[in-house]
């Protein structure tokens, strides 16, 4: 197997002051806890750091001066480890996924290995690709995972830009229109709701039976599920913080909402997430901040299958994201 | 500056129980009850608290129900709306008092 040196090395921000907050390892050890694999059987594809739009919130610091993009030898290494590793799900992300010149052609050769796949979408790069990508999205039943922070215009625009809540809710319809969140139509359209600043996302449930009322009452869109997160204090998120000085408030309340429950079901126990270069990390939070899996660089075409169940996760302070409250993963 | 409010302050509500437990003990477990989901959702009653707060100008409860509000769903313009109701509730109840006036004026005047 082709390993490289072990890297592990936290990025920190120059202008980031020490907190005081326990490491989430020691939270970890306290309750004699520890994380490691299950199965993995989600594979998380994320096709690079190249987006449309430059999201306040965006863990990856992804936007339209990033030149990371994967290329058609890479798609091919993953495509072949998707063949090796019997997953059941494929989730494909970005940056923009949309923009990369390949994601046709991925979705057409890694459909047949997977159930389900899934597409993450900012809603405003799929507009721009719409005519191109619609008919392999519908033929190959990709799930269509967008982000739509909240129903209010100046609060999606100020986390997303200017103009874009419109632009979403244009989408939303189109994507209506072709059978995509319609009721028997097998096209699923779920939505991702991130707080519009240093808070907690509400209540899953209760949000997903409003969005159903509000958007169906006023604009006639309809979606499947709705799925809440909590924001990752990492990337352009973390630099917010730190410039609006909410950065130690917002850890202490992560660290104080810690969940020992919540760690059980936490995602990085069955994914493996995949960079745009082709090395594999437990989330993309990790990709986020270069924590390679097992703490090794490994290159997905060296990998014979799926992580093996037991192998601890890399860790860091990030991870208290997930652990919060009921767990946001 | 020294104040009289401070934000340090609010997570030490709880402190108040240290002389009398009890009567604490049953006030925050009524107070929870009330703000748990009923036939009002618990964004509703978020709602509710923000705007109260704006009329007993408590501070405290501005701070805590603002980030309440935002964590429950809802949105700086309903928030902003909340506060109108309770504004024109208070600005009403002034105003409605201006019969009392007018019926004691008539009543002395000529």
């Amino acid at each position: 197997m082709y390993v490289q040196a072990t890297i592990s090395k936290p990025i920190q921000s120059p202008e980031e002051s020490p907190i005081d907050i326990a490491p989430f390892k020691s939270t970890l050890a306290k309750h004699r806890l520890e994380l490691v694999r299950q199965r993995t059987h989600t594979l998380q594809i994320n096709l690079g750091f190249l987006c449309n739009q430059t999201c306040q919130h965006c863990h990856l610091n992804a936007g339209p001066g990033r030149n990371e993009n994967m290329n058609a030898d890479t798609l091919n290494a993953v495509v072949a480890y998707a063949q090796r590793g019997h997953f059941e799900t494929v989730d494909i992300t970005g940056g923009a996924p949309e923009l990369n010149p390949h994601l046709t052609e991925l979705i057409e050769k890694i459909s047949p290995l997977a159930p389900r796949i899934m597409l993450r979408s900012n809603l405003s790069a799929l507009k721009a690709k719409m005519s191109r990508l619609i008919e392999p999205l519908k033929s190959q039943r990709v799930v269509i995972v967008a982000s739509f922070p909240s129903l209010n215009l100046n609060q999606t625009d100020s986390q997303r830009g200017e103009g874009i809540f419109e632009e979403s809710i244009a989408v939303l319809k189109e994507l209506n229109a072709v059978g995509y969140g319609r009721n028997g139509s097998g096209l699923e359209l779920n939505l991702v709701s991130n707080p519009t600043g240093a808070f907690f996302p509400p209540a899953q449930k209760q949000t997903e039976k409003r969005y159903h009322q509000i958007l169906e009452k006023k604009w006639s869109v309809t979606f499947n599920s709705l799925f809440s997160f909590a924001n990752v204090p990492l990337g352009r998120f973390k630099q917010w913080l730190i410039k609006s000085g909410n950065f130690e408030g917002y850890m202490q309340k992560l660290v104080s909402n810690f969940n020992p429950c919540a760690i059980e079901g936490l995602m990085c126990r069955t994914l493996v997430s995949v960079s745009w270069d082709g090395y594999l990390y437990d989330c993309d939070f990790n990709l986020a901040r270069d924590l390679y899996m097992s703490g090794k660089k490994i290159h997905i075409s060296e990998m014979p299958g799926p992580p093996q169940p037991g192998t601890p996760i890399i860790t860091a302070d990030h991870c208290y994201t997930c652990a919060a409250g009921s767990g946001f993963t | 500056m020294e104040t009289y409010y401070k934000p340090e302050d609010l997570p030490k509500f709880e402190e108040i129980g240290k002389e009398a437990p009890e009567l604490a003990h049953k006030f925050f477990e009524y107070y929870n009850a009330v703000f748990a989901e009923g036939e009002l959702t618990e964004r509703e009653k978020a709602l509710i608290a923000l705007a109260v707060a704006h009329a007993v100008q408590c501070p405290y409860c501005i701070d805590a129900y603002t980030r309440a509000c935002l964590e429950k769903g809802s949105n700086l313009a309903e928030m902003t709306e909340a506060v109108h109701v309770v504004t024109a509730i208070r600005g009403g109840a002034s105003l409605v008092h201006g019969v009392q006036m007018r019926n004691i004026a008539h009543k002395i005047s000529m």
